[in-house]
């Protein structure tokens, strides 16, 4: 084949020497007439240059220069007398040529890129071309026109015609581009190098020429400009990565035991930033401003600790239950005043206190949708089984893997699915007793609903019984009864997964589905005991809104004792001082609220913690130690070291963050509290898994349930603040505490502040938007746009279905042609030999012709596949 | 590692930095562990080479079964042992990065698959590729049937053009819809 191609180069020689004598000798007369060696001399001192660029783009360039030559020949004598088979042949070579170029095309030079674009168009630009030369008429042979052309440009800055200037300018920013994408490009670092310098030096040497004077001096400041800016940018990059926290550590437990788990603590990471965020939120605009300028401690009712209570107000005990002084602080609703206006600022605190519940779960919501739909992005969405082998095959190694254990599991857990993909295919497992099977499924489901309903009966229970306990006293029951709730709630969360393990046993689901069927269930656990949670809340909060009630009426008739008892009749007189401690006051649901989820966060996280130390390290200890004198192997039998479950995990996290949005309103402090809870588990869960845990055989993939715990995290926030607003739409706030006290709903604040804090026009505006007529029509407007968007999506979707199937089509017509053309070659060969009855040129037309083949079949499967990938993205 | 052998020239260290998707202190660490697989007297030769079994040895690389096809691509040694140099170690790394493109990594990947380097993942090398990623002992193994069976599958779906074989830009789209493949194909110093 290499020596085809040296004769055939050979004979394009020829063909190009007679082109060149004849434009040469028509392009004598204007060229004797000038004879410039200084522009000669530079010529070759570019050429070198060019030349010295490394070897890789030598041989690119020869194979370019031979392709625009075959093109060449191919144009210029179509009309020339040869053989046919030589033609065919010629042809054969230029096409496979174009599909190599092509390729290099795609990941490597854009220079090429561009040479083969000027090959392509050159019968349109060729006149033009031809003229030019020919009127400069400087060049020796037509090989080296194009070349010299460009060149022509960059040598004399100083005469620089527009077009010339233009095509320098275009040079000069294609050599910046491939600056900038030269590390996207698989070429071994050495030719990198040198491309790169030799880029750099081309772009200083010709940048400058571009501009005249003082504009010159100007491009040169631009250009120190942006490299200073370029390695400003780097550093920024650097100190970025550098900022990122347990980026480290994350890494560690990634080489160790795969992204699998890695995803778990990325993903709470992103729970970091998330509550970081909230914290900052709330810390800054509702608990300092009203710590620094709100009223301080001990100034009315709400802000002090009631008589009866003061005696221990300060013991742990009570302080631990976030009562006490922790209740009358800024960390719950209650100790918010609502005085509109605070300290010199003129803070707004009510508004504040107001927006800022409503902008964290705007916030989470934003962050959390934003999130799916990048990942979503990622994904690519859909057509998830079309490559299903294939991406068993090529990607399933997750090259992280650093430790032998962890690689014998991936092994282990390759060749099941392998093993499972082929069974599935050949669809070869039958059920062999179905009804057993069946049965089985729906007394499993059945008792899994058992426990569920049993579950949420006993949450039920315990808070009635807790209310009964508080209307009693808490000081005369023991800690067990003063803490049930939270305790029951962590302890069915922790049992009961592991009772559905056991029940799922008895389905026989396929390992991923039973797996799925084990995360349903769970959320399905929480949510039910998160949501009985808040009904029994409400339940309390009613009997709150009955006792507050009856003490209001009790309050008059206290204030009216009050005076009459010292003052008599005569109530002109300046009302006594009562200390505030002392003032009767109501019971503020809202901080029991708050209070009750703080309580719970602060139970369950404990209630993880000390699972983590039990479950994980003493076990791992206990294994470790023990198995010098006991009488099975411990570490490889039955108690072993403990996995790490990713999913629960991950679904704890979820839940404690929903109880966090649940919360936050009634209870400033719990974003606080989790950015510390997240913190500690960070390094606790780190430590535990890198001492205690082995890695999981059964492993959950990571990116692709990235999406997934997203969508948890979705629903689990609608559900959490779907209580939230609905008591602070519905229920009216207590008449004594918290940033709303008087109002008769927490969201007049808005109206409040439209009338007395905005001009006239802007509440009149405000009420005209918020009218029903308008915003119904701008609602369906809404609705509409969905409806359009998916239907343009849904068509997307058809289109791309409809070009997959064009793509197979294609290719079975692409199929047949080869063959067609196979045969044609199969009898230009036979005919061949007719004619030379030559063994050796046999041999070559025969690879010849397979190569045209393989040739075509690529490019065509190139376009196909690249036209598929484009409208994919068209379609996200 | 204070000695001369250890410092990276500052004008390289920027060019490296232009040229891969690794930040200032990934290259240095690079170095660093690069230098300690170097040995004395290598360090004193202009561009010094790691023999492929002690790039091997590294933690990173140890347990995965692609290790010697990895040294092989990367290496831009004539005698074709896998030995690598700074350079080629940090283009290693470069692609196996986290930020490197899906472009680049799927290249590479390819490549790396690719055990006869002809360009194309024809039946052997999936074969080969197929007792790389059950390991090596017997249990893990697939029977013969299974692997005609995998191999025909995979063919199937992948191979587009209906050649026998999976080309580059056909590897590359099947990669390219692949929801992990970014981010497992990954090695971290």
């Amino acid at each position: 084949r290499a020596k085809e191609k040296e004769r055939k180069k050979e004979r394009d020689r020829k063909r190009r020497r007679n082109v060149a004598r004849r434009a040469s000798s028509a392009r004598k007369e204007g060229k004797e007439l000038e004879d410039r060696p200084g522009r000669e001399e530079r010529r070759g001192r570019k050429k070198r240059d060019k030349e010295g660029k490394g070897k890789g783009g030598e041989d690119e360039r020869q194979e370019e220069v031979k392709n625009d030559t075959v093109a060449k020949t191919l144009k210029n004598f179509s009309n020339e007398n040869t053989r046919k088979l030589e033609q065919k042949e010629i042809e054969v070579v230029g096409e496979e040529d174009g599909d190599t170029e092509e390729k290099r095309k795609n990941g490597r030079s854009e220079k090429g890129g561009k040479r083969e674009d000027n090959g392509r168009g050159e019968t349109v630009e060729k006149k033009q071309k031809k003229k030019r030369v020919e009127t400069s008429a400087e060049h020796e042979s037509s090989e080296e026109e194009e070349d010299e052309e460009e060149k022509v440009g960059e040598e004399k800055p100083e005469v620089l015609s527009p077009e010339e200037l233009e095509k320098l300018k275009e040079e000069v920013d294609e050599r910046k581009k491939l600056i900038s994408t030269l590390r996207g490009k698989p070429w071994p670092m050495r030719k990198k190098l040198l491309t790169l310098r030799e880029s750099h030096e081309f772009v200083e040497k010709y940048e400058g020429a571009l501009g005249k004077g003082k504009s010159r001096k100007l491009y040169a400041y631009k250009v120190m400009m942006l490299k200073k800016w370029m390695k400003f940018q780097r550093d920024f990059e650097n100190f970025k990565t550098a900022c990122v926290p347990w980026e480290m550590k994350i890494k560690e437990i990634e080489s160790h035991f795969g992204s699998s788990v890695a995803s778990y603590f990325i993903f709470l990471r992103w729970m970091y930033g998330i509550n970081m965020i909230l914290f900052g939120l709330t810390f800054g605009l509702v608990m300092v401003p009203e710590a620094l300028m709100g009223r301080p401690y001990g100034s009315m009712p709400r802000k002090t600790v009631p008589r009866a209570d003061e005696a221990n107000a300060m013991d742990f005990a009570v302080l631990w239950d976030f009562g006490g002084y922790a209740q009358y602080s800024v960390l719950f609703y209650g100790y918010y005043n609502s005085q509109r206006a605070i300290g010199w600022l003129k803070f707004r605190m009510p508004l504040s206190y107001f927006l800022v519940g409503v902008g964290t779960v705007a916030y989470s919501y934003m962050v959390v949708i934003r999130t799916m739909a990048r990942n979503a992005n990622e994904d690519g969405g859909g057509d998830n089984n079309s490559f299903n082998f294939s991406w068993k095959m090529f990607t399933s190694w997750d090259y992280l893997i650093g430790n032998p254990e962890t690689a014998d599991n991936k092994f282990a857990s390759i060749t099941t699915s392998f093993k499972e993909a082929i069974l599935e295919e050949q669809e070869s497992r039958k059920d062999d007793n179905i009804h057993l099977t069946r049965f089985l499924r729906v007394l499993a489901n059945f008792l899994v609903l058992c426990c569920l309903a049993g579950s949420g009966y006993l949450i039920y229970f315990v808070v009635r019984r807790s209310q009964k306990f508080a209307l009693e006293g808490l000081e005369s029951h023991s800690w067990w009864e003063r803490n049930e709730v939270n305790m029951v709630m962590s302890l069915l969360g922790m049992f009961c997964p592991m009772l559905f393990d056991v029940i799922s046993a008895l389905e026989n689901y396929h390992p991923r589905i039973a797996l799925q069927w084990q995360l349903g269930r769970i959320f399905a656990l929480f949510l039910g005991n998160l949501y009985t949670f808040i009904i029994a809340l409400m339940d309390e909060i009613n009997l709150k809104r009955e006792e507050e009630e009856v003490l209001k009426l009790n309050m008059t008739i206290w204030e009216a004792s009050l005076y009459n008892g010292t003052l008599g009749v005569n109530s002109t007189a300046p009302p006594i001082t009562v200390h505030p401690a002392d003032i009767p006051r109501g019971p503020c649901w809202e901080t029991m609220v708050g209070q009750e989820f703080v309580r719970l966060i602060v139970s369950d996280t404990m209630t993880t913690y000390i699972t983590l130390l039990i479950g994980d390290f003493l076990r791992a200890v206990l294994v470790r130690f023990l198995n010098y004198c006991w009488c099975w192997d411990l570490e490889a039998g039955f108690p072993s070291y403990s996995e790490f479950d990713v999913s629960g995990n991950v679904l704890g996290l979820i839940f404690n963050q929903g109880m966090i949005w649940m919360g936050a309103f009634y209870a400033p402090c719990l974003p606080a509290l989790n950015v510390l809870r997240l913190h500690v588990s960070m390094y606790l869960q780190c430590w535990a898994v890198m001492c205690c845990n082995v890695p999981q055989e059964r492993v959950f993939k990571a990116s692709g349930s990235n999406n997934f715990y997203m969508a948890m995290l979705l629903v689990i926030l609608f559900l959490s603040t779907l209580p939230a607003i609905y008591t602070i739409v519905t229920i009216p706030p207590s008449f004594d505490c918290g940033p709303f006290s008087g109002k008769s709903r927490m969201f007049d604040v808005i109206q409040e502040t439209l009338e007395s804090d905005f001009p006239a026009w802007f509440g009149k505006v405000f009420s005209y938007a918020s009218n029903p007529g308008l915003v119904l029509p701008f609602l369906l407007l809404m609705v509409l746009a969905i409806y359009y968007l998916q239907s343009t999506s849904k068509s997307y979707k058809q289109a791309n279905l409809e070009l997959k199937k064009k793509l197979q089509t294609q290719n079975e017509e692409n199929k047949k042609k080869t063959k067609m053309a196979a045969l044609k070659a199969a009898m230009d060969l036979e005919e061949a030999q007719k004619a030379w009855s030559e063994a050796p040129r046999q041999q070559r037309n025969n690879n010849a012709s397979q190569q045209s083949y393989t040739g075509e079949k690529n490019t065509v499967t190139g376009h196909l596949v690249s036209s598929f990938v484009f409208v994919w993205y068209l379609k996200i | 590692m204070g000695t001369t052998a250890s410092q990276l020239r500052k004008d390289l260290l920027s060019e490296y930095q232009e040229l891969t998707f690794l930040t200032k202190q990934e290259i240095i660490l690079a170095h660093k562990r690069f230098s300690e697989l170097l040995s004395k007297e290598d360090r004193n030769v202009p561009t010094p080479r790691v023999p492929m079994e002690k790039v091997l040895s590294l933690p990173e690389l140890k347990s995965n079964p692609f290790r010697k096809r990895i040294c092989h691509v990367f290496s831009t040694s004539d005698m074709k042992d896998g030995s690598l140099t700074f350079e080629d170690f940090l283009d290693l790394l470069s692609a196996f990065s986290d930020s490197a493109t899906l472009e680049i990594k799927s290249h590479y990947a390819f490549r790396i698959f690719d055990f006869d380097d002809d360009g194309t993942l024809d039946g052997g090398d999936l074969e080969k590729l197929v007792n790389c990623l059950t390991g090596e002992t017997d249990d893990t193994r697939l029977t013969t049937e299974e692997m005609r069976q995998l191999i025909s599958n995979i063919l199937e779906e992948s191979d587009i053009d209906k050649d026998g074989t999976v080309n580059l830009s056909e590897f590359q789209h099947v990669i390219s819809r692949s929801p992990d493949f970014v981010s497992s194909f990954k090695i971290v110093l």
